[in-house]
């Protein structure tokens, strides 16, 4: 597959095109609002290309499905949103712990509960904080635009293979439903090799992979082991983006959607002459701290904004430890417009001033 | 001249190695079926077990090949992600009845209507062992256990489930039979089930079921050969012995 | 030599063994074993037509079985 031409692409339609790309060849989900394409774009294609696609009875079906995949050494994902992602809690805790490679889509509804069909961020604890049960952390990749899609899919593949981990692709419903030009990369997946697979033994012994560890020295170990794993991971995978930082009093936070609003925002507030920077964080997990406390050096105040009612702003305060002072701003089923972002900046550098 | 022949050794299939199951407990000799026939069937390199939750938790520990422990209820949904990867090995499930017929109900049952062509081997004694002998959807009318105290009541905890009747009405199951391990003749038979249920994968016709009625002389608070008198007479006329639906590829 | 064998320490005397032997050659030992059971053993070697239905029943896969057959 070459480089595509110039495409008009929706988001969900995006990375199914860009799992396909990526290397995957079987694909484990349910519907749901405002995730289906997803599904109905690999239901087409993954034939197409030899690969497995099946609707399965629940979500919680679909990432134990996930998990018998990877058992057998192939690249697979799943997709859903927010509510069915908390049905697949319990399989992505197991994922993590018997560390199989495996990609997971959230593209976020309002919530909680059924909540609505609109936009959210509000799925980031579940995500970044360990949603099912136990010790374990899961890589959270934030796009922000529908090229981005494609290509943190892409790379959500080569992570989860590199990790041995569950990667989640972290968006909203806009995200999802939006369309806008992009450039299909040409991707070599280079398959890792997975002696570990359960693929029947074929001249080898064995191969187990479970989650049970009853001694508990055995089990201690096994947590040492994941987190020596997740250590590694903060060293080498931290990412994220600033701009107009470099003299910013007012330092705006915000990933995926919302980072492309508060960049508007923080333009529109350089034209008012005030000096306003955006750090966007485009891994939520690990969480680019040292990144943020190095922007925020001239900062005299942080704006976090979400679509939430404040969830990354708990690893904003973390980070930035108590020197300066973190606000909050969010909304609820909406993406707050640029104005709204140009107003808060506005308010909080009266403040300060 | 005569020479010595080995009439009956232990299946290269099975690691060599004590088991955790209770004295008497059927759950050693179901193991012991599926080996006997993986290994008599040539499949031992190309066999993936998915294990469960419950007495059946360290299979993967005892069977000699690829293994897998999933979560409660979902090795239905586990076996069918590497069935689809991997469609010309044999998987199979080793599910008892609070996994199964409980907390998997929905992964098992959805895994016969697609036809997933998977084997299911599942262990029913009417209650949940390994938690220490709780109630389950399979408990006999009047069965005292440590949640029904009292026996089981209709109002209370409804009747049991016919899981093989039930799973035979869906067009994707393609073999379906309901055995015993109470004397050796029911063995055999089992045996001989388990054999059917991995062919009909093995040919690709469909989905697999075989439930075994298995005694769980611990929980029940019988002796081993008291505990194989009650399959025969108390469990075998609410849960009724036979195929119940065979393809005819392995008639 | 003894036509069935037990692996003694794995014998958990549940006694199946015993119960569906069709010549009533098994018996529980006299002696425990390290787990602490009363583990099955042949007492009737005499008897046995190594049928194997003591192992097909043993649901801890303790016995091996063997006969002489004509060359």
């Amino acid at each position: 597959m070459k480089n595509s031409e110039l495409l008009l692409m929706k988001g969900n339609e995006a990375i199914g095109e860009a799992a396909v790309r990526g290397g995957c060849r079987y694909f484990f989900g349910y519907p749901i609002t405002p995730q289906s394409e997803v599904l109905e774009y690999l239901a087409r294609r993954l034939p197409e290309v030899g690969g497995a696609y099946v609707q399965a009875e629940s979500e919680v079906s679909a990432i134990n499905m996930v998990f018998g995949a990877a058992a057998a050494g192939a690249r697979v994902m799943t997709a859903s949103s927010s509510p069915g992602i908390s049905l697949m809690q319990e399989g992505i805790s197991y994922i993590a712990s018997a560390q199989l490679p495996a990609v997971i889509v959230n593209i976020m509804r309002g919530s909680p509960g059924l909540g609505g069909i609109q936009p959210s961020q509000a799925d980031y604890f579940q995500s970044t904080k360990g949603g099912g049960h136990g010790d374990y952390r899961l890589l959270v990749l934030a796009p922000s635009t529908v090229q981005e899609m494609i290509d943190h899919t892409i790379l959500a593949f080569e992570l989860a293979e590199k990790y041995c981990t569950p990667v989640v692709v972290f968006a909203d419903g806009m995200m999802g439903q939006m369309m806008e030009p992009v450039v299909l990369p040409e991707v070599e997946p280079v398959p890792s090799e997975k002696p570990w697979a359960t693929t029947g033994m074929r001249g080898r012994g064995p191969n187990i992979i479970h989650t049970l560890h009853l001694p508990p020295d055995e089990l201690e170990q096994h947590c040492h082991n994941l987190f020596a794993k997740y250590h590694q991971i903060e060293a080498n995978e931290k990412r994220s983006l600033a701009y107009y930082t470099e003299d910013a009093e007012i330092l705006v936070v915000a990933y995926g959607i919302v980072s492309r609003v508060a960049r508007a925002a923080v333009e529109q507030a350089r034209e008012a002459g005030i000096k306003a920077g955006l750090f966007r964080p485009i891994t939520l997990w690990p969480f680019p701290d040292e990144a943020l406390v190095n922007v925020a050096q001239k900062a005299r105040k942080v704006l976090v904004v979400e679509v939430s009612m404040g969830q990354m702003v708990e690893d904003v305060r973390l980070s930035i430890n108590g020197r300066l002072p973190v606000e909050f701003y969010g909304r609820i089923g909406q993406v707050p417009t640029p104005g709204e972002i140009f107003n808060k900046i506005s308010q909080i550098i009266a403040e300060v001033a | 001249m005569t020479e010595t022949v080995k009439v009956y050794s232990r299946p290269k299939t099975l690691i060599d190695r004590p088991w955790h199951f209770c004295p008497g407990c059927h759950h050693g000799i179901a193991h012991r079926l599926c080996a006997e026939v993986i290994e008599e069937m040539g499949l031992q390199e190309n066999t993936v077990g998915v294990g469960s939750v419950g007495c059946g938790v360290f299979s993967y520990e005892y069977f000699n090949f690829d293994g897998i422990g999933p979560s409660h209820g979902r090795a239905p949904a586990v076996a069918t992600g590497v069935k689809r990867v991997l469609p010309d090995r044999l998987v199979f499930t080793y599910q008892g009845d609070g996994d199964l017929a409980a907390i998997g109900t929905t992964e098992m049952v959805h895994a016969a209507v697609r036809g997933e062509k998977i084997t299911i081997v599942f262990i029913n004694n009417t209650l949940y062992g390994m938690t220490g002998g709780q109630l389950a959807p399979t408990t006999l009318m009047g069965q005292v256990t440590t949640t029904s105290p009292y026996g089981r009541e209709a109002k209370q905890a409804g009747y049991p489930m016919r899981v093989c009747e039930m799973i035979s009405t869906l067009e994707g199951a393609a073999y379906v039979a309901r055995v015993a391990l109470f004397n050796p003749a029911q063995v055999a038979k089992a045996k001989k089930s388990i054999r059917r249920a991995f062919e009909t994968q093995m040919q690709g016709i469909g989905f697999s079921m075989v439930e075994i009625l298995s005694a769980c002389p611990t929980n029940w608070g019988m002796a081993p050969l008291e505990a194989c008198k009650h399959v025969e007479n108390n469990l075998t006329s609410v849960y009724p012995l036979g195929e119940f639906k065979v393809p005819e590829g392995v008639k | 030599m003894a036509k069935v064998s037990f692996l003694e320490e794995r014998c958990k005397g549940c006694g199946l063994c015993i119960a569906f032997c069709p010549k009533n050659c098994l018996a529980l030992a006299g002696h425990l074993n390290t787990q602490g059971y009363h583990p099955a053993t042949l007492v009737d070697e005499g008897s046995c037509i190594s049928c194997a239905i003591c192992a097909r029943m043993c649901p801890d896969v303790v016995i091996e079985v063997e006969k002489e057959a004509r060359r």
